[in-house]
């Protein structure tokens, strides 16, 4: 009796093993997936695009899908997005992050992101004169910091603005 | 005996005579305490109406927020950072606001923080907190004051802003308190009626780069992961401020509609003992004006 038990429940572990199940969509590999938010807009929430390109402190470089993961911190600037369907979007932003993961997820996050047709070129030019005066008026250190960083954006805002 | 039954006469006669005295005043008080009652239902129906603009708003704001908050999450998760060994110094940032008046959501957050440093005396040595808000700081004085690292007011009046939790993270830097884990702790905003008590982690520059999966990343300086930290504490607590302040409005707003509801009922039973009781005084005026008649007669 024990050994038909046994012949029996080999038997059904075989079954068992060769029944197959449907496997889940293999997840692409060529895909990636783009989160951008600034802390006052969402403009990406896992989406799916083609290409990527950032501006770092490192460098500015594009992201296409498979990138070796990497983190860098955002330099004022514009980000330029490929999706999907081919259409190419511009975004500045003023300072953030880029994480790209294994999994082929980016994240983009900034304090502060806007497209470049919100960008008025005046308007700009206006602020890059007035952080060129503040340098110049800048007496302390803390107070030069501030001011470098101030034209380090408004120059490169004066850039994207078209 | 005597003399104490004549007390005791003289005694129930004052009695009397205070509770005919009553009668006049009782209905003077009542009509007071039903204004200040109708006068506390009218505040707390404006404040509702207010909450529930100002919860609008913050749903709106905190939509645009939450991938920004769960963004920044998502390296620590895919990296497996955990907190060092060894480093037992850690931080909770509690984030309430200064204002009341909206259930249970700054005192939740509170004692869940006392709740983990009472049960264990080795964490209360080396735990620091920071309170966002005077509400936590009211709660958290008594029990942990020189836990307390440092505490951030003006919180709930504006809604958030990045820059209120950049202020916060350049602070807590320039604390100098050097922690090897930590979470901040916050109201979770589930819908207008729930809302759930949920940590974000935070990890020191050491736990990052000692991390199982960092090697797999890319060009990582030390300039870069100093910034990269910075930068995601402040989002992070971005985020979980908007959270906060979402659940806040939302909680407010149902403990507003429920304090007008219960100022409902009492004018009611109010406006009906105020009825009753002046019924019963020209009920009484007219006996006495009938008895003092018939006594003429």
């Amino acid at each position: 009796m024990a050994t038909i038990s046994r012949i029996l429940r080999s038997f059904l572990k075989n079954v068992h093993l060769q029944k197959r199940f449907y496997a889940d969509a293999p997840p692409n590999e060529n895909q990636m997936k783009l989160t951008f938010a600034g802390a006052n807009k969402v403009f990406y929430d896992n989406v799916i695009v083609k290409q990527v390109d950032v501006p770092s402190f490192s460098g500015s470089f594009g992201v296409l899908p498979k990138h070796v993961p990497c983190l860098a911190v955002l330099k004022p600037g514009v980000v330029t997005v490929f999706e999907e369907k081919g259409d190419v979007k511009k975004i500045f932003v003023s300072s953030g992050t880029i994480t790209i993961n294994q999994d082929s997820t980016i994240q983009v996050l900034a304090e502060e992101a806007h497209p470049i047709e919100a960008l008025d070129k005046s308007a700009c030019r206006d602020l890059l004169n007035k952080a060129q005066d503040q340098l110049s008026r800048a007496s302390s250190e803390k107070d030069k910091a501030e001011a470098e960083i101030a034209l380090e954006v408004t120059k490169a805002l004066e850039q994207a603005a078209l | 005996m005597l003399c104490q039954g004549i007390k005791f006469l003289t005694l129930t006669a004052a009695q009397q005579q205070q509770t005919q005295q009553r009668g006049m005043a009782t209905l003077k008080s009542i009509s007071i305490r039903l204004k200040s009652v109708k006068n506390i239902q009218k505040i707390t129906q404006s404040m509702k109406m207010v909450s529930a603009a100002k919860y609008n708003r913050a749903e709106r704001d905190l939509k645009q927020a939450k991938p920004l908050g769960q963004g920044s999450k998502i390296f620590y998760e895919q990296a497996e950072v955990t907190p060092v060994e060894g480093d037992t110094n850690k931080l909770m940032v509690a984030v309430t606001s200064d204002r009341g008046l909206c259930g249970a959501v700054h005192t939740g957050i509170s004692r869940n923080i006392r709740d983990t440093l009472l049960a264990n005396a080795s964490e209360r040595e080396n735990t620091k907190i920071v309170c966002i808000g005077e509400k936590s700081r009211a709660i958290l004085q008594r029990l942990f004051a020189k836990n307390i690292l440092f505490v951030a007011t003006e919180v709930g009046r504006k809604p958030p802003t990045f820059n209120d939790a950049a202020k916060i993270t350049i602070e807590l830097m320039n604390s100098g308190y050097s922690f090897g884990s930590g979470k901040i702790i916050f109201n979770r905003f589930r819908s207008v009626v729930s809302y759930v008590i949920d940590e974000l982690p935070l990890y020191s520059k050491q736990s990052v780069t000692s991390a199982s999966k960092i090697s797999l990343y890319d060009s990582l300086d030390n300039d870069v992961i100093q910034s990269y930290l910075e930068f995601s504490l402040a989002s992070m607590l971005f985020y979980s401020m908007k959270e906060g302040a979402c659940s806040e409005q939302s909680s407010r707003m149902t403990a507003m509609d429920n304090a007008s509801k219960n100022a409902g009922e009492m004018i009611d039973s109010l406006t009906l003992t105020f009825n009753r009781t002046r019924q019963a005084v020209i009920t009484r005026e007219l006996i006495e004006i009938i008895s003092g008649a018939a006594a003429l007669e």
